[in-house]
Parts: structure tokens; C-alpha cells; sequence
């Protein structure tokens, strides 16, 4: 029936798509950068020169278990607060 | 012989069993066999699919090789493995929404499907469905052997028949279950996974006197292991950072991973699954490869990187429990193993017989052939299994790595790219496939990256090249087009 009206809606299901695949290309930039920063900038010393957290050199302490938190808790407030709800179902899927 | 873990291991694996034969005893009821049996009625919740997603990837590399790796490595080996945190967000992420609205639309079961109806052609069909069946097939092997050792060195068992118990076992299930029961059993591996791996963190770590103290033995005996750059200083930041291209990128383009992407039910499935997915593989691969660190602290001098696991288990816990976190890794390679099979075997049946053999074949046909062509992939996989090459973990990356570059940007760019074409798709698969083969032969890890990265950078080029070249003949064919 309405052709423009049922294009409209497949657009803006696109465009939240869209918008989340690009948060999940920043997010995982940021896990990279975070991860990399830490890890060489605390970890190049010569090991007689770490400083330890919790037991753990602080690199290791910094890069990996800090860093695997905080991408857990990003996540957690992107889902919630940023991505949306769009149906999936179209009518053509229920009738066959 | 040790009765005690023996008992409780095999336990574990019959109740996981058990589930995944309820599971398929209520999938009677829906009007297409072929998208129950190989994609569980697109009616997956948000645990079952974070569960079905981590079990699938977490392979015999991550559970068996990784901690075996990270025994000899150090902690530069565990910073390598948390790089697979990215998988837990990354591929839903990416793929998402845009992906299962297109996958509903096409009416895609599996990914060849989704290929074909987006490029129109059959050499895509054809070269996707054969790079699933050779590559998937070695990943496959590399499991089978994975869970027999593990099998052997818990029990004492001979490998063959380890190896029998095991493809039993995930053939029976498999077979009769379909995708259902497999996530479903892939919800319960999960878990076990989960709590499996906490366990004997703990449990190494108050073996070898607290972290500080496995830490400072460890740079007692060799100050490196506790450094990002591996025991021998060899790890160098380009070639870990590079992983970030293979196992947090690249992930979205396995198969059995992105097919995970179309069978959720709605978007609040989607979003759970992000959430519970990225925590619980962060967690499970930090725990694991910690584990294979502070292991050598505890016991050292082992010799086969691939028995670490077990050993520690048996050396730190009591027999019983022993048995049921060696459930875990066991669990990991049957939802893996589990998935390749249903994958290989959807690919042969759907994508080839259907397609081109015979179109209007009935759903008692079809039913038949699923599973009988499910159960004899198992049994060959078995046969190369009994004469297995030794390092698995080096096996299961040839492979992934292998996937990845033939169905990277196929994937991503035909959702996220209109001008994308099937020239440039089935250009980018051929000099993925082939720059992959030649570099890991000839010249592996060009640039002190992973041989991954230059495969898929010239496959790209590729994509956008010729996709870009044939441009004219695709405006004809978008006219038609664009309602998909």
C-alpha cells in the first residue's frame, strides 16, 4: 500500500545500524589504545624496575585485568543507554 | 588411572548430553525443518546466544593450547589472549542489526545464503560454501584431537579410544539435536566454562602462595615471563597488536560465529548478549591463560604445552572436582566441534544439494539427509583424527585465519558498502585465500605482523578495486536489486 511510508521505516532501522556498527568501531579503538598504552608504556622497563599491584606487575594489572573491567562497564552503559529497540519482523517473513 | 576425575568428568558430559537431547525432543512443532534444524527457529534469548556465541569461539586453542602457550610464554602470552575480550562486543556489534534485518528479509540459514542473495551469484555460493568445507574441516580435526588428549591424559585411556568416546558422544547430540540443542548445551558448556576456569584460578592460586608469590618465583626463574615480550623477548608489540586483527576483528567473518548474528530473536536478545558475551569472555580468557602462567610456578618442568591443563587440575584440586572443571575445556571443544559439524554439514545440504541438486526435495528428505550427512562428516573427521599432526593450537589459527580473510569483507562490506559488487566479492576471496597460503608458506608474517593482516589488507583491495571497475554492469543488476 504505502511504499514511501514502509521505505521510511526500513531507513531508520539503517541508520540505528549504522550508528551502533560505528560506537562498536570506536569502542573497540579505545580497548586497543588503552590495552597498547598500558601494557608497553609501564612493561618496556626492565622487569627489576616494575612496580606490582595486587600482586600483578602494574603493566599486566593496568592493560589487562583494569582494562577487561572497564570495557565490560562501557559496554554495559553503551547497550543500555545509546543502543535501541527496532522490530525485525516483517509481515512478507510471517506469511510464508 | 584416575577414577575419581574420570567419573565426575564423563558425569558432567552426559548431563550436558542429556540437555541436548531434551532440547531436541521440543523442536517438533515448526514449519521449516531446515531453519529449526540449523538455526533453532531465529528464537534465540540474549544468555543462550552471549553462551552459544563464547562457547563456539572459545576452541581447543583457547582451553587446551592457549593455557599451554601461556605456560612457556608468560604473562606476555595472557596479554596476547585478553585481545579476545574485542570478540565479545565487536561482531554483534558490527554485524548487529543491520545484519539480522537483512538475514530476515533474504531468508538467509546460513551465511553462503546471505552471500548469495546479496551478490547474485553462484561462483560466490560455490567458493564460499567450498572455503567453509576445507577450512572448517582442519578446525574440526584439530578439536577431535584436542578433547581425545585431554580425554587421555585425564584417564589414561589409549588416544583412540579416548578419541571414540569423545566423537561418540558430540555425533549422538549433534546428529539428532540440530542448532537448538547444540546452543542450548552450549548455554550449559558455558556455564560450566565459567565457573570451571574461577575454580582453578583459585585453586593455583592459593596452591603456589598468592599471586605475589607465584609472580616474584616466576621472575625468579626467568625475569621475561613476567614482561609483555614472552619468555624469550620474542613477542614483539606489532606481532601481539596484530591479533587484535585476528581474533578481535577478524572474528566477525567465521562463519559459525556471524550465523550466531541471525538467530537471535529480537533486539533486546541482541542486547543482553552483548552484555553477558563481553564479561564472560573477558573473564574466561583472562582466568584460563592466568591459570597456564602461575601453573608453572606450581609445577614446573611440563613438557607438552597441551597437558598443562589437566595436570594442574589433578595437582591442584581434589579428584572429583578435577574431573568436573576438566568438564569445562572438554565442554569448550564439543560446542565447538559441535557448531563446525552442523555448519559443514548445513553448508553440504543446504547450499549444495538443495541449490543444485535437487530443489524440491521433500522435508522427510531433507530431515534424513541433515542428519546422515552430519554423522558420516563426524565419522571422517574421526578417521583423520587418529593420525593427528602434533600442535593444535597452530592448526585451528591457519584455519580461522583462513576463514576470515575469505569472508571478511564479503560480509561486511556487501551489508555496509551498496557500490559492493560480486566481482569484487569474489575477487577478495580469491586473493584473500590465496595471499593467505602463499604468505604462511613462503613468507610468514610479513612486517612482523600476523600473516592475517597482509591477507586481509590485499583482499580488500581487491574488494573495493573490482567491485569499483565493474561498477556499470552493477547499476543494471541494482535496478532490480533493490528491494532486498
Amino acid at each position: 500500500m504505502n511504499k514511501d511510508k514502509e521505505n521510511q521505516k526500513v531507513d531508520y532501522r539503517i541508520k540505528i545500524g549504522n550508528r551502533e556498527a560505528l560506537i562498536g568501531v570506536g569502542l573497540f579503538l579505545f580497548n586497543f589504545v588503552w590495552w597498547f598504552a598500558f601494557a608497553y608504556g609501564l612493561g618496556s622497563k626492565d622487569p627489576s624496575e616494575y612496580s606490582y599491584v595486587f600482586g600483578f606487575p602494574s603493566w599486566f594489572f593496568y592493560s589487562c585485568v583494569l582494562g577487561s573491567i572497564i570495557i565490560c562497564i562501557l559496554v554495559f552503559i553503551i547497550v543500555k543507554g545509546f543502543f535501541k529497540d527496532i522490530p525485525f519482523e516483517d509481515e512478507e517473513l510471517k506469511d510464508k | 588411572m584416575n577414577w575419581q576425575a574420570t567419573i565426575t568428568l564423563f558425569g558432567t558430559v552426559v548431563l550436558i548430553f542429556l540437555v541436548g537431547l531434551f532440547a531436541s525432543r521440543q523442536k517438533e512443532s515448526s514449519e521449516s525443518f531446515l531453519q529449526d534444524y540449523y538455526l533453532g527457529g531465529r528464537s534465540l534469548g540474549g544468555f543462550v546466544l552471549a553462551m552459544t556465541m563464547m562457547a563456539t569461539y572459545g576452541s581447543a586453542s583457547s582451553f587446551i593450547g592457549g593455557p599451554g602457550v601461556a605456560y612457556n610464554e608468560g604473562l606476555g602470552w595472557v596479554l596476547l589472549s585478553v585481545t579476545q575480550i574485542a570478540t565479545g562486543y565487536f561482531t554483534l556489534m558490527i554485524l548487529g542489526k543491520r545484519f539480522a534485518i537483512v538475514a530476515r528479509q533474504y531468508k538467509a540459514i546460513t551465511i553462503v545464503d546471505f552471500l548469495k542473495e546479496r551478490y547474485q551469484s553462484k561462483w560466490v555460493e560455490l567458493l564460499s560454501a567450498f572455503s567453509i568445507v576445507i577450512f572448517l574441516f582442519s578446525t574440526m580435526a584439530a578439536q577431535w584431537i584436542g578433547g581425545g588428549r585431554l580425554i587421555e591424559s585425564l584417564t589414561g585411556l589409549p588416544y583412540t579410544s579416548a578419541l571414540f568416546i569423545f566423537v561418540i558422544t558430540v555425533l549422538v547430540y549433534v546428529t539428532f539435536g540440530g542448532f537448538r540443542a547444540v546452543t542450548l548445551t552450549d548455554a550449559v558448556q558455558g556455564i560450566i566454562m565459567l565457573v570451571g576456569t574461577l575454580i582453578l584460578l583459585i585453586g593455583v592460586v592459593l596452591a603456589g602462595g598468592g599471586v605475589s608469590n607465584i609472580i616474584q618465583d616466576l621472575r625468579m626463574e626467568n625475569p621475561n615471563l613476567i614482561t609483555p615480550y614472552g619468555a624469550d623477548g620474542t613477542l614483539t608489540p606489532t606481532y601481539v597488536s596484530s591479533y587484535w586483527i585476528l581474533v578481535g576483528i577478524g572474528v566477525v567473518a567465521l562463519p559459525q560465529i556471524a550465523v550466531r548474528a541471525m538467530s537471535y530473536k529480537n533486539t533486546k536478545s541482541l542486547h543482553r548478549a552483548l552484555i553477558i558475551g563481553t564479561i564472560v569472555v573477558g573473564f574466561i580468557m583472562l582466568n584460563m591463560h592466568l591459570v597456564g602462567v602461575f601453573a608453572r610456578s606450581v609445577m614446573p618442568g611440563v613438557e607438552i604445552g597441551d597437558t598443562v591443563m589437566p595436570l594442574i587440575a589433578l595437582e591442584v584440586l581434589p579428584p572429583w572436582l578435577a574431573g568436573i572443571v576438566l568438564a569445562a575445556p572438554l565442554a569448550a571443544i564439543m560446542s565447538t566441534v559441535d557448531s563446525l559439524l552442523l555448519l559443514v554439514s548445513s553448508t553440504i545440504v543446504k547450499d549444495v544439494y538443495i541449490n543444485y541438486i535437487k530443489p524440491e526435495a521433500s522435508r522427510k528428505t531433507i530431515q534424513r539427509l541433515s542428519m546422515g550427512v552430519t554423522g558420516i562428516l563426524g565419522i571422517i573427521v574421526f578417521l583423520i583424527a587418529i593420525d593427528p599432526p602434533d600442535l593444535i593450537i597452530w592448526m585451528n589459527l591457519f584455519a580461522i585465519g583462513g576463514l576470515e580473510v575469505t569472508f571478511m569483507w564479503p560480509i561486511i562490506m556487501g551489508l555496509y558498502w551498496k557500490k559492493g559488487n560480486k566481482y569484487g566479492a569474489i575477487a577478495s576471496m580469491v586473493v584473500g585465500i590465496v595471499s593467505y597460503v602463499l604468505f604462511e608458506s613462503f613468507y610468514p608474517d610479513p612486517l612482523g605482523m600476523h600473516t592475517v593482516v597482509s591477507a586481509m589488507f590485499l583482499s580488500f583491495l581487491a574488494y573495493v578495486g573490482f567491485s569499483l571497475m565493474y561498477k556499470k554492469k552493477q547499476l543494471s543488476l541494482n535496478g532490480e536489486g533493490t528491494n532486498l
